[in-house]
């Protein structure tokens, strides 16, 4: 791998010479990773490879694309992935509105050579629309962009393979017009919720990091660090209580996201520690199958007696 | 960027056989991901403990199936720990094995008939009885006589619309088609292109009952599932004994001994008692509601023999009927005259079952596949 063809790798900030740095940079942008995943990222950006993120929903995986944004100050570009994306939605599509102008207006000149110049202007640069993946190949600043492609495995095999091309090489091919590459490659962050396998050859051209639900004193770190209007008995009762549901057996376990907006829901309540009422009142925002809410009701409680 | 300079050789040699250990344990760290170690070793400090441990897990592990493999390997490699005991992933060998019935066609025996004619036998029955018998009374050459109807049979789930676009003669407007058609008519976009969603099968998910009454149906219920996961339409294939197995990647090759030795070197415990409700739960639970039984037909083979808490299975059936599009039930003690759901588990269940039907011979099976494709009349239709 040189790196003249390459583009110039990597985008880690100054100042970071080991993954403990970021971690402290994190720290400063309100996200708390363990040290695995500022491993993780440090490599990332170091070598320039994009970082597959899986774990259950709400652990913050999304949450490591805004972040890193924040942190470079530089633009955070996200492709959702869904069924059915296609090249036209993920990298490129003709204006064809402005295309049929161009033509007409040749029609409008008359002569024959200009109405062939015309046409040959037609799959130029300047009528192509860039979309995400286009956007972040083509971008132009101090940093590269982050590119967040957002639960990819609910998109489908093929445009599994396509995103092949791009992420190995950081270039796409526009068949009217060339291959367009990136001077340096996107920070690429990908997630998934693992609804289904994806592809083993995606997967071997990323880092890979697998995001754990946190331990209690983490979790009530993380708290504090984003809801700090939060009393501290609060939160440690939030945390104790989600850590414990999290053990029971529940159809969809919380996550961090929920336990950030349980905590957030109790103080609009103005809630200074939790009682029954709160409980039923914002067990919604926890638990959020009806079968779940049953289960989840009675050990919360009994988590209150015992404090 | 400096071109990368040249990696110290013993970091390199122990990354190269560190890199072979987690492959002999079952690991898919290939070359390239063992290149990608040693450059993030560069970048961290070799010295520490942390920074190899996860620099390794970052770049030679792709599932989180593998970090438990991997923690043990790392411990054994870099930390000297004597021989680990169990660090192969266990592959464990069961004694029923579709293996026996092979699939290749019987030997044809010659014999000679008293007039010295060679007259070719052979040892299987007829297609015709073949189709309507019960495969508890199969041999093991009818089995393999099994396949090639099987191959003929299409388990194509119900179609449902995609968001991928095809070309079509009405629809919605496909400026980019509309375009190139108009530079040929000088600008003008005389004739108007459109195109539409297209109509894809739906997902297909077997979840077939290994437990011991139920070993002749299982078996060609495995081949069943094989034939459609072969015919490369979207197909899951999950295996309920103590546990649940999921055989699909298994049962993709072509070969079908092969495939089936695959298949059943995965499954863990043939013919275990079965907790019907908790295998479904764990089904459910790690597959079915993230996505693979969203708006998919589901196919349960058992017979209904639940020794758990039938109420479990009663609730993860219902869940599963608000998941899927379809849920067909085969239970073969249900050719039996006079059948009733007595099975508790059967009973708790049938509730949630759209289409309820045998599945004890190959005809049934044809109707199985009539049901899955959606021509067996309506969901909520044909139960009892």
């Amino acid at each position: 791998m040189t790196g003249t063809a390459e583009g110039r790798r990597g985008a880690l900030p100054s100042g970071v010479s080991h993954s403990s740095d970021l971690q402290g940079m994190l720290q400063g942008q309100s996200y708390l990773a363990d040290q695995g995943l500022s491993t993780a990222i440090f490599l990332a950006l170091k070598l320039g490879r994009p970082l597959f993120l899986e774990g259950e929903a709400g652990v913050g995986k999304t949450e490591v694309a805004k972040v890193l944004s924040r942190m470079l100050s530089t633009p955070l570009i996200r492709l959702q992935c869904y069924e059915g994306i296609d090249v036209n939605q993920a990298v490129y599509e003709w204006d064809y509105a402005r295309q049929l102008l161009h033509i007409r207006t040749a029609e409008a000149f008359g002569a024959e050579e200009d109405r062939q110049r015309f046409e040959d202007e037609l799959y130029t640069r300047q009528f192509l629309v860039s979309r995400p993946l286009l956007q972040a190949l083509e971008h132009v600043g101090e940093m590269p962009p982050v590119l967040l492609i957002d639960e990819v495995d609910r998109a489908d095999d093929e445009f599994e393979a396509f995103l092949l091309e791009i992420l190995s090489d950081f270039a796409v091919t526009v068949p009217e017009l060339g291959t367009i590459k990136a001077d340096r490659p996107p920070i690429a962050i990908l997630t998934s919720n693992r609804t289904r396998e994806v592809h083993d050859a995606l997967k071997r051209r990323c880092l890979y990091f697998y995001i754990d639900h946190p331990s209690l004193e983490r979790e009530a770190e993380i708290v504090r660090i984003r809801v700090p209007e939060a009393e501290e008995k609060l939160t440690r009762q939030v945390t104790e209580t989600v850590q414990r549901l999290r053990n029971m057996d529940l159809y969809k376990p919380p996550g961090v996201a929920e336990t950030l907006d349980w905590t957030e829901a109790l103080v609009a309540l103005g809630a200074k520690e939790l009682n029954e009422g709160l409980i039923e009142a914002t067990l919604g925002s926890v638990v959020k199958y009806r079968e779940d809410q049953q289960r989840a009701m009675d050990p919360a409680l009994s988590l209150l007696a015992g404090t | 960027m400096p071109e990368t300079q040249p990696i110290e050789t013993p970091v390199l040699e122990a990354a190269v056989a560190f890199g072979r250990l987690l492959r002999r344990g079952g690991l898919a760290a290939g070359t390239g991901r063992v290149v990608e170690f040693t450059r993030a070793l560069e970048e961290l400090d070799v010295t520490r403990r942390e920074d190899v441990y996860w620099a390794g897990r970052i770049t030679l592990c792709s599932r989180p199936e593998d970090l438990e493999l991997y923690d043990q390997a790392f411990e054994a490699f870099w930390e000297n720990v004597k021989k680990p005991r169990v660090f192969r992933r266990p592959k464990t060998q069961l004694s029923l094995s579709p293996i026996d019935d092979s699939v290749q066609p019987p030997k044809k025996t010659a014999e000679r008939n008293k007039e010295g004619e060679e007259a070719v036998r052979l040892r299987y029955s007829p297609v015709d009885v073949l189709r309507s018998k019960d495969f508890a009374l199969y041999t093991a050459e009818e089995f393999a006589e099994l396949h090639k109807l099987l191959a003929d049979l299409s388990l194509s789930g119900a179609l449902r619309s995609s968001r991928r676009l095809e070309p079509a003669s009405r629809g919605r407007r496909d400026p980019r088609r509309t375009l190139r058609g108009a530079l040929r008519t000088g600008g003008e976009p005389i004739r108007h292109r459109f195109r539409k969603t297209r109509n894809r099968p739906r997902r297909v998910v077997f979840l077939c009952d290994i437990s011991g009454s139920m070993a002749p149906y299982s078996r060609a219920m495995l081949r069943l599932m094989h034939a459609g996961v072969v015919s490369g339409e979207p197909i899951e294939a999950f295996v309920m004994g103590t546990r649940l197995t999921r055989v699909t990647r298994e049962l993709e090759s072509r070969d079908p001994d092969r495939a089936l030795r695959e298949a059943s070197g995965a499954i863990k415990d043939w013919s275990g008692g079965t907790r019907l409700g908790d295998t479904v739960k764990e089904f459910v639970d790690r597959w079915g509601q993230r996505g693979m039984a969203r708006g998919a037909v589901v196919v349960i083979l058992s017979d209904g023999w639940d020794r758990g808490d039938v109420a479990v299975l009663a609730e993860q059936m219902r869940r599963i009927k608000r998941l899927a599009y379809k849920v067909v039930w085969a239970n073969p003690l249900k050719a039996a005259p006079g059948y009733q759901p007595l099975a508790k588990g059967m009973a708790a269940a049938l509730p949630s079952v759209d289409v309820f039907l045998t599945g004890h011979n190959f005809e049934s099976l044809e109707e199985l596949a009539r049901a899955v494709s959606g021509a067996v009349s309506g969901r909520r239709g044909g139960t009892g």
